[in-house]
């Protein structure tokens, strides 16, 4: 028989949701699964998906709490009276951002609404390549059909289940911001698996690696004013440049995170008082460890939503380590009429932009006699941590890696935010990072900056670099003054020199 | 010209005091004539290609007696203490909006003018000492005197206790950019201050009338309001002339719903002292600009920005005959800056037909080095320099105001492409979400090629650069459109 649905979207996130609505723009008609299984510790939430409800949204306005705490501390130099003590209320914090998330699943509706678009809050799972069989959380059973299925339903935060105690008593980011009080006393825990190295391994290219959670919820909850400490076994965020990672990491320690390196978690358990008791292993000492906390966060990775799918009865063929969906240029998987965007998918960056752009060009094609792919190379990114870290094209590492250390040239520049001067705070960490090729043209192919509002210094030039922006260019590009960008338009100091980077201002 | 130069081009002689100047024996390869933005960036690049250079750097003192160090307007009372006094004002509204994300602190929340002062004063005080220290290790000499020719290839320095020396070079460069314009009434020079006084102002300014309708203007007004100040803005005919204009009134009215006040179409006519102090009381008389209606105010103070002269009317361009703008006062050069006397050189605030920015200035300082000393041919490329407005909602720019790209292409070959936005931050504090506004200006007729950006939300200028990036690579709408955006940040949008 005949399909009912143009197109059915299993997964209302950033991906999801996009393409339904552009497909909806080509009148087409499209229906929408969206379904939030609760976390271990009972938490859930709206149509919107995780950048909305768990990810992307409250973690910038929790970031930004951290910030108005600094800006409270600078202010007093700028002559405010904003005498200590000063305190910070979560719940007062908590219930603001939870109000406005709800109001974005809200406006989701509406939206669907409007572009009649169906709207089922239902868990998906395959009958039949054109068939989804959808549950309600009452147990009640619905049958949709599709002519194109697109499988948007993202990751769920994984947890470490070998450690005893892990599942019971640690939250993750799918519950801290749905918190009603104060997590206390937090250890974030940041635990890689050693990769073990086959010889057939496929090797993960992590250009726009996504931002490092663990890192980002560790930053301001240490801006808020919680005891935080976070404990990790190797390097934190695998996949960017190193360096600035390093910077990273340091300003956080500066800024009050404790951090326990080379460390891993062997158990947990609940004291009387409440209070969590964590045992770890320490590597590099190799002593066993103890302390008790009020929290524990494990940021150790996102899983693929996919078991529940049912998958294997399509043939949709995912990557046998992750369970991600591989996917072509095209967004299409193994079975024709299935597509996938999103988190969920194989090699591509885990974030909201580059999940609705795929999902946009998507319905275009699928709809809309467009042939344009989605481009995913130089994406531009930004981690959220207390000092903030954005970054577009390849990390030095990466540029050296693949044109070799004699062909790429680094430019660089330790400056000082004019701001930070009268706060008197310190900026050891406030660094910029550019990689061009050596030769002639000096093609920009990567650029890193850490400071103030790294995401809004980023984002233009990553477009100069969509146009192949090269060292000339941009040094052709007059500086706004004063600002911190303007310092990227006024490198000129190599690492090959060996010269002090160090910048001044005026 | 260069060439011209080096091969013993026919030389003016001086004689003074009986002797003959000659050619090669001149005490300096350069002298700069004032120590600001460009000025000290061409004397630093020339020191670096071992030339001799003398920088003379003299500020006279404003009609209230206020007088600043080494490093010129920007540093000393403009872009740098603006920017900070408009940071002060920035956390003020952060102070505010840090209660609706949970922090608590003291109910009543007051600002401090003499910390704040003290604070940006001493910061400049650094950076003063920074130059001057800089200057001595790249031996430049340096000398707190006021330049002026007195004749070919010579100038006169006058220090503070009125020492004058004579000093010969076989190049000058002036960069003795502007300062700000008096109105010319009864009591403007005695009770008036401008942005020269303002940033060091020993005390509160109080209730502030501001004059003018300038970049200059609605900075001081957007901070000294945010610092909790009550302030009125007299403005003639139109805010940020020059600027695109939807955007100006955009700035206009977000700057009346946060409580400034403004007074349109009205100039002061005469301005009187009811009550000396500091700050005291004064009393403004204005006129309408469209009838006979006149008006009075009282003021704590009142900050006249007007509008800035170039300093070039009292520096001997005449013993020389380096021609100016007679209505203007500002110096015509040539693509590579050079005026109409080929040893004399001219960059900054008081070039005509030019962009008042620091940047610009420090890019044409050094380049013109580059070019005369170190065989370089680059020159400073003066299209599309962005820039940025610090009012409290910040406007950065890049490229044609929407008003001059329709002049220029016609209204049929231009795209306008605008949306509001609502930055993630002002969720959560209920902060205005239909102020901030994002627009770029494209030309059909070149495959879409933006021609202008625009900009009106926090942080203006941490966005716009990078866009002024890549419009310099020729960006399009189509690559723009296929540019992923960094989520959540303002330039996404």
């Amino acid at each position: 028989g005949r399909n009912e649905y143009d197109l059915l979207v299993v997964g209302g996130g950033s991906g999801g949701l996009a393409c339904a609505k552009e497909a909806a723009q080509f009148g087409r008609k499209v229906a929408v699964l969206d379904y939030v299984e609760p976390s271990p510790q009972g938490t859930k939430w709206g149509l919107g998906g995780t950048c909305v409800n768990v990810g992307c949204i409250p973690k910038k306005l929790m970031h930004q709490a951290a910030l108005l705490g600094s800006a409270l501390k600078d202010a007093q130099h700028y002559g405010w009276n904003t005498a200590q003590p000063v305190h910070h209320t979560w719940s007062v914090m908590a219930q603001a951002v939870q109000n406005y998330v709800k109001s974005l699943n809200w406006g989701h509706r509406v939206q669907l609404q409007d572009k009649n678009v169906k709207y089922f809050n239902m868990k998906g799972s395959f009958s039949d390549p054109h068939t989804i069989r959808g549950l309600t959380k009452a147990g009640k059973e619905t049958t949709v059909t599709a002519e194109n299925i697109v499988i948007a339903t993202g990751g769920r935060p994984k947890y470490p289940l070998h450690i005893a105690g892990a599942l019971e008593y640690g939250i993750t980011s799918d519950d801290l911001f749905w918190l009603k009080e104060s997590p206390g006393k937090t250890p974030v825990v940041y635990y890689l698996f050693i990769l073990h190295v086959y010889e057939n391994t496929v090797s993960i290219s992590l250009t726009g690696a996504s931002p490092d959670v663990s890192l980002e919820c560790a930053g301001f909850l240490t801006g808020i004013g919680l005891d935080t400490t976070v404990m990790m076994r190797s390097i934190p965020l695998r996949g960017f440049d190193q360096q600035m990672a390093s910077l990273v990491t340091e300003h956080m320690e500066s800024y009050g995170t404790k951090f326990l390196k080379r460390c891993f978690p062997t158990k947990v358990e609940k004291l009387e008082s409440n209070r969590l008791q964590v045992t770890w292993k320490n590597t590099d000492l190799g002593t066993e460890e103890t302390d008790s906390f009020n929290t524990l966060m494990w940021a150790v990775g996102r899983a693929p939503a996919t078991e529940t799918l049912n998958l294997e009865t399509v043939g949709v063929k995912t990557n046998s380590e992750n369970g991600k969906i591989i996917v072509d240029a095209n967004e299409a998987t193994s079975v024709p009429h299935i597509y996938a965007v999103g988190d969920i998918t194989e090699g591509r960056p885990e974030l909201t932009p580059t999940a609705i752009a795929a999902g946009k060009l998507l319905a275009r094609r699928l709809f809309g006699q467009s042939s344009e792919l989605m481009d995913y190379d130089n994406v531009p990114t930004t981690v959220f941590t207390p000092l903030e870290y954005g970054c577009v094209g390849l990390s030095e590492e990466a540029a050296v890696q693949r044109y070799g250390s004699d062909n790429i040239e680094v430019y660089h520049a330790y400056y000082k935010p004019l701001e930070f001067t009268v706060a008197e705070r310190d900026a050891t960490q406030c660094y910029i990072k550019m990689v061009c090729l050596r030769e002639r043209e000096q093609r920009i192919l990567g650029l890193h900056f850490i400071g103030p509002n790294a995401g809004e210094v980023i984002q233009g030039f990553a477009l100069g670099i969509k146009c192949g922006a090269t060292y000339p260019q941009l040094m052709k590009t007059i500086g706004i003054h004063p600002t911190c960008a303007e310092e990227i338009t006024k490198l000129h100091i190599t690492k090959r020199s060996g010269l002090d980077a160090t910048v001044t201002g005026c | 010209s260069v060439q011209a130069h080096k091969e013993g081009k026919p030389q003016k002689l001086l004689e003074m005091n009986g002797q003959t100047l000659m050619p090669h024996s001149y005490d300096y390869d350069l002298i700069v004539i004032g120590g600001g933005s460009g000025g000290l960036a061409a004397a630093k690049e020339a020191a670096k290609y071992e030339k001799k250079v003398m920088v003379l750097d003299f500020v006279t003192p404003t009609p209230l007696g206020n007088s600043w160090g080494l490093g010129g307007t920007c540093v000393n009372v403009g872009c740098i203490p603006k920017k900070l006094m408009h940071q002060a004002a920035l956390l003020g509204q952060a102070l505010q909006d840090s209660r609706k994300f949970g922090w608590q602190f003291t109910e009543e929340v007051k600002h401090n003018w003499m910390t704040m002062t003290e604070s940006v004063q001493n910061y400049i005080g650094s950076l003063n000492w920074g130059y001057r220290v800089v200057l001595r290790e790249k031996k430049v000499t340096y000398e707190n005197a006021y330049g002026e020719f007195v004749g070919p290839h010579t100038v006169k320095a006058t220090n503070k206790r009125g020492v004058e020396k004579l000093y010969t070079a076989e190049r000058f460069l002036i960069a003795t950019g502007e300062r700000p314009r008096y109105l010319g009434i009864p009591g403007d020079k005695e009770y008036c201050v401008s942005s020269d006084d303002l940033f060091s102002l020993p005390y509160c300014p109080g209730k502030t009338l501001v004059v003018g309708a300038s970049y200059v203007a609605l900075e001081c007004a957007g901070f000294l309001a945010g610092l909790g100040l009550d302030v009125t803005v007299m403005v003639r005919s139109i805010l940020l002339r020059g600027f695109d204009q939807d955007i100006a009134n955009k700035i206009g009215e977000y700057m009346e719903e946060h409580g400034i006040n403004f007074i349109r179409e009205f100039v002061p006519i005469k301005v009187e002292q009811i009550e000396a102090g500091t700050p005291g009381r004064l009393k403004v008389t204005a006129t309408s600009t469209k009838g006979d209606q006149i008006i009075e105010g009282e003021y704590n103070t009142v900050l006249l920005a007007i509008g800035r002269d170039a300093c070039t009317r009292n520096i001997g361009l005449d013993k020389v005959g380096v021609k100016i703008n007679e209505k203007t006062g500002k110096i015509p050069v040539n693509d590579e800056e050079q005026t109409n006397v080929p040893y004399i050189y001219a960059v900054g605030d008081i070039l005509q037909d030019k962009l008042e920015l620091t940047p610009v200035a420090i890019q044409a300082g050094r380049l013109l080095v580059q070019r005369l000393y170190a065989g370089a041919t680059t020159k400073c490329d003066y299209v599309n320099v962005p820039t940025t407005v610090f009012t409290p909602l910040e406007y950065g720019a890049c490229g044609y105001a929407e008003e001059t790209a329709v002049e220029k292409f016609g209204e049929e070959n231009i795209e306008v492409y605008h949306t509001h936005f609502w930055p993630l931050e002002w969720t959560v504090p209920s902060r205005d979400n239909n102020k901030c506004y994002a627009k770029i200006i494209c030309n059909i007729q070149d495959n879409e090629r933006v021609i202008g950006f625009h900009v009106l939300g926090p942080n203006a200028g941490e966005v716009t650069q990078g866009f002024a990036a890549a419009i310099k690579c020729g960006m399009t709408k189509e690559q723009l459109d296929s540019t992923i955006g960094i989520h959540p940040v303002c330039a996404e949008v």
